[in-house]
């Protein structure tokens, strides 16, 4: 099952290092990672989407929260709102122009750059969404794609950073 | 605040944790530090290679208690660290380890002697650290040995670039650590605790598990006084020997592929098995030998331990002294302990040299062993009485390990050792017999000569269809010899010789026994219990 980790760190060097070398050296997958810095300029927050059973999930929440640098980490999965960021160069003769345009305001992505031969797209939403829009543009031919990972904060009341 | 270098506060700090002894080798990355060691009156023990200054330090460790403490400078000097950091770590030694670097403006340039040795390390050690400023050394120090001598015990790199160790500041020493991502839990949870005593209520044959937790915690008092209590016998993990006293009616012996049968028949008997600081590690079998039904107690300073590799019932993490302290509040079930296998006598050779061995060694002794089946023999068949005396690497598994622990182990408590060691692992820091000479520790080598890497041969029987390569030690010195250009007395004898191994103990100074042991002795792993 796929899970999505929020995890609080100390904003030291190396801290990235640390975090990706764990999942690294004990075979855990990582489908993103995300790092960032917070309201607090010695903190940074990861928004790690991982896949495994519950025994995987569990040794990988406790094998984070063994790194000195951590200092917390929440599995958000139920609670939190996620988006993803996108940008698809795609490649559009004059007739594809308009069906590309239509699917632009389905999706409600936004053209950022169009030239004679190519378009790019901004989407922002879940990576279930992104995925989709990626897998109907494929036809039109990808030629360029890049994609932040999740970012997630959970909803209502819920404050976290208070350290 | 006080004026000066960063070294010179490193070599504070270090004093006023208690830190006694270092171990190192300098270059010229750590000039300044080695400069402030020298003023700073912390006495250094050379070594000839920087691995045998991590395991010196780890044995300094392990049989002191306090955290072990090495130095090499950058590059080389670290690299060849890396294996006793990792060894110290995977063991839950306290271990700092102090490492030059090229001044920081340089950092990234690949100049001489420059390696990333906290990218290295961090993998394999419980924390890694560089300083970037001089100021800032006095509470990263006091980090450092905070992390490594706390919670669960383990390995940590500072790594100090030249310039920082050498630039003057104005050191501020009032600033405790600060490390809000670092919280070890002490008290075992209250609910856990009542949870665990209701289950010992219904339990009929309770046994107890110890493993090396139980020595880095010092809870070897509690530890006794609850086994008597439940009249619970009490299994040893390699790493835990010592713990118990093999001699106490209630002691099983060891655990694991290389243990006591009647360690393992009793796991297997068992209805709950309380394991006091263990990781259930592989060799351990104890996976393997539970069965299903058997209650589960996991108590660990190490929330990762638990359900790692087994599925646990009651666990509890915090200090292992405060837990079984906490436990010992129950009434005594009022009856005999359970009829647990008793006894057993082995006949095999390695057997019987260890229990003569023990009967003549000074019972302060430390022992400290290499790898291999000298290592298994000893584990199993040697009856260690006292805490803190068996000093073994378990979970790295090092091959020389033994001389240089030795060596820390000796100087750190003021006590004699002895290296039981094989002609293999002997080999992997022979010029550490330098070290020795110069040093003024107490410390006896019996070396078991079978001309080969002996386990590994084993191995290839088992399973290689007894198809031996690349075991075959020719070549190997006259170690008796050796040992007497180190100025160190020696004799060769058959591992029977009884009056030999009297010589050795009779030795009033550092002394070596070369012992020939037939190849094919082997260490007979248990396969089925």
């Amino acid at each position: 099952m796929r899970h999505t980790l929020s995890v609080v760190v100390v904003n030291s060097p190396g801290v990235l290092t640390r975090v990706s070398g764990l999942f690294a050296r004990r075979g855990y997958n990582i489908e993103s990672l995300t790092v960032s810095a917070t309201q607090r300029s010695d903190i940074s927050r990861m928004t790690i989407v991982v896949e495994g059973d519950p025994a995987v999930l569990e040794q990988m929440v406790k094998q984070l929260n063994k790194l000195i640098d951590v200092i917390k980490v929440w599995d958000i999965t139920d609670t939190a709102l996620s988006r993803e960021l996108a940008l698809i160069k795609v490649a559009c003769g004059a007739a594809a122009r308009s069906q590309l345009l239509e699917i632009c305001r389905v999706y409600r992505a936004s053209v950022v750059d169009l030239s004679p031969e190519y378009m790019i797209l901004q989407i922002t939403g879940t990576s279930q969404k992104v995925d989709a829009l990626e897998e109907l543009l494929e036809a039109y031919g990808i030629v360029e794609l890049v994609r932040t990972g999740s970012v997630a904060l959970e909803r209502g009341a819920n404050r976290r950073m208070q350290l | 605040m006080p004026w000066m270098n960063g070294a010179q506060a490193v070599v504070k700090v270090l004093a006023e944790q208690g830190v006694d002894r270092v171990f190192g080798l300098p270059g010229g990355a750590v000039l300044s530090l080695y400069d402030a060691l020298r003023a700073g009156g912390i006495p250094h023990t050379l070594v000839r290679h920087e691995a045998a200054a991590a395991h010196a330090a780890s044995g300094y460790a392990r049989a002191t208690g306090k955290a072990g403490v090495c130095i090499a400078t950058s590059g080389p000097g670290a690299t060849n660290l890396l294996t006793g950091i990792a060894t110290a770590n995977m063991d839950s030694v306290p271990l700092v380890a102090i490492t030059g670097q090229v001044p920081s403006r340089l950092i990234g340039r690949d100049v001489f002697q420059e390696v990333d040795m906290t990218g290295a390390a961090a993998p394999f050690a419980k924390h890694v650290m560089q300083a970037r400023s001089a100021a800032a050394l006095p509470r990263m120090m006091r980090e450092a040995l905070h992390i490594a001598a706390t919670g669960r015990p383990g390995a940590v790199v500072v790594d100090i670039p030249s310039d920082i160790a050498a630039a003057e500041a104005n050191m501020d020493f009032t600033q405790g650590p600060e490390l809000p991502g670092y919280r070890p839990v002490f008290e075992g949870h209250p609910l856990q605790i009542k949870r665990i005593q209701a289950a010992l209520a219904q339990s009929r044959r309770p046994l107890i598990l110890a493993g090396g937790g139980v020595l880095s915690a010092g809870a070897w008092a509690p530890l006794r006084a609850l086994a008597e209590r439940l009249g619970a016998p009490v299994a040893l993990t390699m790493m835990g020997l010592g713990a118990f006293p093999a001699s106490h009616p209630l002691c099983l012996g060891l655990t694991g592929m290389h243990g006591a049968r009647r360690a393992m028949q009793a796991l297997a008997q068992a209805d709950l098995v309380l394991v006091a600081g263990a990781r259930l590690g592989d060799r351990g079998r104890v996976e393997h030998t539970l069965r299903p039904g058997t209650v589960l107690v996991h108590m660990d300073a190490d929330p990762a331990e638990i359900g790692k590799t087994l599925r646990t019932d009651i666990p509890v993490v915090g200090d292992i002294g405060a837990i079984l302290r906490a436990l010992l509040d129950i009434p005594s079930p009022g009856r005999p302990p359970w009829a647990f296998p008793g006894p057993e006598h082995s006949a095999h050779p390695a057997a019987s040299l260890m229990r003569r061995l023990a009967a003549l060694l000074p019972p302060e002794t430390i022992i400290t062993t290499d790898v291999g089946q000298h290592q298994l023999w000893a584990a199993r068949y040697l009856p260690v009485d006292h805490p803190r005396s068996f000093i073994t690497s378990g979970g790295l598994g090092t091959m020389g390990y033994g001389l240089p622990a030795a060596i820390g182990a000796s100087l750190g408590t003021g006590r004699p050792s002895l290296v039981i060691t094989g002609d293999g692992s002997f080999q992997m820091h022979l010029p550490e017999l330098a070290t020795l000479a110069a040093s003024g520790a107490q410390v006896k080598l019996l070396v078991m000569d079978n001309g080969s890497l002996g386990l590994v041969r084993e191995l290839q029987d088992e399973h290689q269809g007894g198809r031996h390569f690349g075991v075959s030690l020719d070549g190997n010195p006259d170690f008796c010899a050796l040992a007497r250009a180190y100025g160190l007395a020696s004799r060769s004898a058959a591992m029977e010789d009884q009056e030999a191994l009297e010589w050795l103990v009779r030795q009033p100074g550092c002394a070596l026994l070369r012992l020939a042991v037939p190849q094919g002795l082997d260490a007979q792993s248990i396969q089925e219990v």
